[in-house]
Order: C-alpha cells, then structure tokens, then sequence
C-alpha cells in the first residue's frame, strides 16, 4: 500500500503556548513506535511550522494525505495515539475533533503571499525552503538582471514599507543605489515593538529564509556587501532561526563571498534589540547597531545617504523584505493586481482582542475593516458589541464600529485619524474604556519616550498626567481643550515619529469617544465601568445569599457580614479591587 | 568574574568595544551587569563608566541587580491590557509584596518583570512563570503556581 502522510503542526507562537512541542513529541513517539506497520512508519512524516494563523484553536494539526487536507483543532497529546490509529492507520478522520466552519471562513478572504510558505514548510530546515522554488529567484536575478531592473519591478509593483510610514521600497531602493560610498549597508529592521502586534516575529518563525531571500535581492540592487537584522531579544525562538536559517543559507554558498557563484559578496550579521521602542525609528535603530545608547536625530541627512557607521544604509521592514521573493517570482503585475489604487498588495495583520477567532490574518489591502472583524474574525466574543478597532498601536488610533465599512489601506485609515502602522488590528468591545486606552498608550509612549527632545520628553509626561487626572475623578472643566492644546503642540514640534505620533491615540479617542472623556470629566463616571477610581461598590442585600465568598475575597477588609445576614461593603474602606464582584456567584455586588 | 569578562572582551576589542553587545553578553552570563563588569571594560577600553551607565539604563533589557531565583514575566501589551493584564499584575504584585519599583522579593526568591509584548496575543493575558507560557492567565491560577515555585 502506497502512502504519502505529511502531517504538520503549528509551532508558531500561540502554537507553542498551546503545547505544539508536547504534541509533535508525541506524533513522533507514536509513529515512530514498534507497533506500527512499517508502511506507515515509513511513508508518514511529521514536523513543525510555522504560524497556521487562527491561533485561537490552537494547536493546530494538519494532516495531508493522498492529497487531501484535514485539520485538527485544539490538539493535545493525549489526542494523537487517537488520530494515528483511526485516521492514518484506519483511514477515518476523527471528526469531532475536525476544525468547524469558522475555519473556513478565518481563510476564505485571505489572500496569503508573505504568508504562502509559512505554516507549510519547516522553517529550520533550507531544503523545505528551496523546494518550493526558494533562493531560485535571488539566483535568478544574480544571475540575469541588473540593479536596476530589480528596483524597477519593485517600483512597477508599487510594494510600500510595511513598518508603518509606507515610504515606497522601489523608490527607496534607487536613492541607495544613487547614494555614494563605497561601504554601503542594507538593514532589516525586526524590532517590532508595537505592543499587541506579531506579525514580524511570525514571518521570522515561519519562514525566515523569505526574508533572508528579500535581503539579497535588496542588497544587490543597492550594491550592499553587509547586512544586518536588528532583531528584538524578547524573541528568541525567532532569533534561534534566523541564525540557523543564516547558518544553513551561508553553508549553501548563498550568503559570504561570490554568492551562488557570482562576483557578488554579501552577508548578514544578526544584532539584538535591547527593549526600545524608539529604536524603530531609522536613526535610532542606527545608534543602537553602533552600541550606543537609540536616541533619533534630526533629519536630512537621511540614513540613505548617511547611515550605519556614516555609510549610505537602507533599512527595510521584515514583512516588505519577505514581499520580495514572491514579487520577484510572479512579476510586479501580479502583486499590483492586489489592493487599491495607491495601496498595493497584501497586508498581514496581528488580529487580537475582543474578537472570536484572534490570529494571524494577510488580507488584500483595500478589504474593508467589517470583512476582517465580522468574516474573517467570526464577530465579537461574547455577545459583546462592537465598540472599535485600534490599528497602528501607539502611534496610531482607534476606529469607531460606526466607520466598519471603510476599506483598510494606507490613505482611508490616515482619513479617519489612524494608521496601518506595523499590522496591530486590535478589538474593543463595550467593556473597553476609550479613556483607559488612550491612558494606556500614552504611558506607554511616555515611558519608551528617549527623552532628547522637550516636546515629546515632556509633553507626553503632562499628557499622560492629565489622563490620570481624568481617569481618577480629579478632572475639570478646559482639560479636553487642554489636552487637545497639549497634543498638537507635541505632534508638531516633536523631532521623530515617536513624539510627532504619540497623541494620535488622545486626538482619534477624542474625536469619536468625546462623550466618555465628558462622563469622565463632568459626571465622574466610567461608562465602560474600567476605571477603577470612579466605580462604587455595594452589596444588594435581597440578593446576597450570605456565603461569605466575597467576605474571604476582600483584601482591605471592607466587606462584612455574619452567617445568615446580608453582607455590607465599607465604601472608605474600599480599594475598589473587584474582588467582590468577581466572586459573588449570585449577582448580589453592584458596581456603578 | 575576570575570566569570564575578558573572554566576552575579547570577541570587541578588535572594533573598539560595542557596549550593547557587551553589556548584553555580562548580562547573559550573570543575570545582570555587575558594578566590578562596567569597572573592569571601562579600565580595559578607556571608555568612560558612564557611557555604560548610560546604555545599560536607556534599555529595558538591562539590570543592575541580581535577579531572583524564579523569574514571573507579565505582559503589558495591548492585546493583554484589553483583557485584563492590569488587575493581574496588581495581585501578583501584591502577593510578592512588591512596592513602587521594586522588582524582587525581598528573600531574593522571585523576581517579577513587566515587558511590552510577547507576541502570545491570542491568548492574552500571558504570564510566563520560568519560562513556561500561560495563556489566558487567570489571578487565583498564576498565584497558585507562584506558591507552588517557593515552596519548592
């Protein structure tokens, strides 16, 4: 009997929180045991991959068989002796365990190119790259184009940074090949630092050869002998790859000197990101590869023209380097067949929050934000509605439900005060104070802010202290002005993208949520019941069973009560913990 | 110590001594950077202790105090706050008895660190407890296994 089983299990990040090393453990144990007829052992394979994006149902496996797929969802190695005796051996899927419709329609409107590979092939082994036709294109353009011909596909194909700002890569691309020196550098900026967003660490995990592939095309367009990918230490699963895949990459001859055979020198050197959020910032991220301490400084000159060790230096996302192959493979008219008129392409997303199907999605830009939420997602979780979807993370804003139906490009989410940004698209549902968000954000900004310039040293500081004000009772009347006056104060007269972008969370929250900011301000109230300061807790005595649950629960002793009799809640003894509320299995606590 | 120092030294002193990657390999050997490590590569550099200062403080990824025995790593990313990180934090903080920016027990047991994001989003909100993922943590679950470290 003729058997061909792949079977591959998701070891992308949430794969690996779920357990995808227990499981692929226990595939490999099974299939690899004695009792097993020897035709199975020998034509069934099991490995890793990378991200398979609905990480809600993580782990995921998949089973490929005779040419057809079946997935598992929520897989756990206790269910894999299971799967091998009936499905691989007995040829019958276990069908309560199969994945339901919202996996279908989690794919259905995807479009995958960065992703193609990814979750399909074994991201530590070279050999898994290049048969799917990987290193052939870099060969390939080594080979028989010249510079400029690359950086004219890359222009026709109209492929923007997938950083954040969308600054055109062709049109990059050229001004390194026109800048002068005779050292020049090509960067892969992959300190993602957007809290709330993965895309880069998945793209790295799952196929870090893609990017590897993209940095050679790079290089030889702009005549680069060095690279480096500044890489955030906070992933070391991504960082162990890319230097395994840089290992594997360099022993073929792909990268060093005369690379596949040609007069071409290059290779890449792997620097950690020490934990900055400004270091994605373009000079920042050049300061800290010198060891120095990320701090921007002004521009011009631009790190095109003077970069890395003074030396012209483009540097590139992760997720545009790893469009290149593919745009390289199947022409610029292919990719530009994608998105809108001025956006062009796919765009991965990190999908997270309040919603029912979280993962990792790649979407046509131009999709509107109602088919990512309402389709791909599977709606909100909980019967909860919709309140908005912040993209961009901090230095972008949040879209009202209102607004579902714009479609998510570069220029319609600027329009509506938000950003693409690096591909955080996270939920906020009726539970989420836009306050608390905007609050949460600032204090971020505020502490990654580096501290040379006033406006953003300072300005976010007030900034984030009036939040707290409002957030904690003590707001008054002129603080929505003031904090309007304050932000574009900061906005203009900041020196870098951190400082000029760190309001838009304030200003976006503020022009769609003004209401909240009010109930806040004037009523004392959090709508959203989020902000702690502004609730009021109470025992509804007709309810309370008296069982003395949220009794033990209290920290600060405020609750009491004897057996039989309605308990009390202390108001000045409160901290407004919620303890109570979370424990009171009848519904007997009040939080106003 | 010195041994340890000058073997990292060696693989920079070529270039002039790149303090991130410096600091970031003492920090790896040691668990944090020592007073004597910033000492000994100002000697041997002639760079002043300050510039080191300067980096190991503009960095989250550095510490100048030893760390704990365990380490617990809470989340603070967006995906984590949305779904309640906040509170979390609050009682592990409380449960270590942890105040204002101190991040140790005071036995020098448990460590407790605040980072950015993970990239567990999906199941958020995480904490690591040794290393080991948690997802969708709950406070009575995280508190149960912290016990459970220091008793061991």
């Amino acid at each position: 009997m003729e058997l061909d089983t792949v079977i591959r299990v998701c070891m992308g990040p949430a794969g690996i929180a779920a357990g995808g090393k227990q499981v692929i453990e226990a595939f490999r144990a099974a299939l690899g045991a004695s009792g097993l007829r020897a035709d199975i052992r020998e034509h069934c394979s099991s490995h890793q991959v990378g991200c398979l994006g609905l990480c809600a149902r993580d782990v995921l496996v998949e089973v490929h068989r005779n040419g057809s797929k079946t997935v598992y969802q929520y897989v756990k190695p206790d269910m894999v002796e299971r799967i091998i005796a009936e499905h691989i051996v007995g040829g019958a899927p276990v069908k309560e365990w199969l994945v339901d419709e919202a996996y279908e329609a989690f794919y259905r409107k995807q479009r995958k190119v960065v992703l193609a590979d990814c979750g399909r092939i074994d991201p530590e082994d070279i050999a898994a790259y290049e048969a799917t036709g990987g290193y052939d294109h870099a060969r390939d353009v080594l080979k028989t184009w010249s510079p400029d011909e690359v950086i004219e596909e890359m222009k026709m194909s109209g492929l923007r940074g997938r950083g954040g700002a969308g600054f055109p890569t062709g049109l990059k691309w050229e001004l390194g090949r026109k800048a002068r020196g005779d050292v020049k550098y090509i960067v892969c900026n992959a300190d993602e630092g957007d809290p709330g967003a993965f895309m880069d660490r998945a793209v790295i995990e799952g196929n870090p050869h893609s990017v590897i592939e993209g940095m050679i095309i790079g290089a030889y367009a702009i005549n680069a002998n060095h690279g480096y990918v500044y890489i955030r230490a906070e992933y070391p699963l991504a960082v162990d790859r890319l230097r395994r895949a840089l290992d594997q990459a360099r022993a073929k001859g792909y990268l060093g000197k005369g690379i596949f055979g040609s007069s071409f020198d290059f290779d890449i050197k792997v620097k950690l990101g020490a934990g900055a959020f400004v270091c994605g910032e373009e000079t920042a991220l050049i300061a800290s590869i010198e060891g120095q301490r990320g701090m921007p400084r002004p521009k011009p000159p631009f790190p095109v023209n003077r970069g890395l060790w003074q030396k012209p230096t483009v540097i590139n996302n992760v997720e545009t380097l790893a469009n290149v192959p593919s745009i390289i493979r199947h022409g610029c008219a292919w990719y530009s067949s994608y998105g809108t008129e001025k956006s062009k392409g796919t765009k991965v997303f990190a999908l997270t929050g309040k919603i029912k199907n979280p993962g990792l999605i790649e979407v046509p830009m131009g999709i509107s934000l109602r088919e990512i939420i309402e389709e791909i997602g599977g709606g909100i979780e909980g019967g909860k509605a919709l309140k908005a979807v912040q993209t961009g993370g901090p230095s972008g804003g949040c879209i009202p439900a209102s607004m579902l139906d714009i479609p998510v490009d570069y220029e319609s989410l600027a329009k509506v005060g938000s950003i693409v940004g690096s591909g955080g698209m996270i939920v906020l549902d009726e539970d989420n104070c836009m306050v608390n968000m905007a609050q949460y954000f600032v204090t971020f900004t505020q502490a990654e802010s580096c501290g040379k310039c006033v406006p953003c040293r300072v300005g976010t500081k007030r900034l984030l202290e009036s939040l707290q004000r409002i957030t904690s009772g003590q707001g008054k009347d002129g603080d929505i002005e003031h904090l309007e006056e304050l932000a574009a104060g900061i906005k203009s007269l900041s020196l870098c993208g951190l400082g000029q972008t760190a309001p838009n969370p304030v200003l976006s929250t503020l022009k769609y949520f003004r209401e909240e900011y009010e109930a806040h301000i004037r009523d004392k109230k959090c709508p959203a019941k989020v902000c702690k300061h502004l609730l009021v807790y109470s025992i509804n005595a007709e309810q309370c069973k008296a069982c003395g649950a949220c009794l033990r629960a209290c920290p600060s002793g405020a609750v009491s009560g004897e057996k039989k009799k309605p308990h009390r809640i202390d108001a000045s003894k409160c901290v407004k913990c919620g303890a109570c509320f979370e424990v009171c299995k009848f519904k007997a606590v009040n939080r106003e | 110590m010195n041994e340890t120092l000058e073997q990292i030294l060696s693989k920079y002193r070529a270039n002039g001594g790149n303090v991130i990657s410096l600091l970031q390999e003492t920090q790896d050997a040691f668990g944090y950077i020592p007073r004597e490590a910033v000492q000994f590569f100002s000697d041997e550099l002639g760079i002043a202790p300050s510039r080191f200062y300067g980096v190991a403080t503009f960095y989250a990824q550095f510490r100048l105090k030893p760390l704990g025995k365990h380490k617990i790593t809470a989340c603070c990313g967006t995906a984590c706050h949305v779904r309640g990180a906040d509170r979390l934090i609050s009682g592990i903080e409380k449960e270590l008895h942890l105040e204002g920016t101190e991040d140790t027990t005071s036995d020098g047991e448990v460590t407790f660190e605040k980072v950015a994001c993970l990239g567990f989003c999906s199941f958020a909100p995480i904490v690591l407890v040794d290393g080991a993922v948690h997802g969708k943590a709950t406070t009575d679950i995280v508190l149960k296994e912290i016990k459970a470290l220091r008793k061991s």
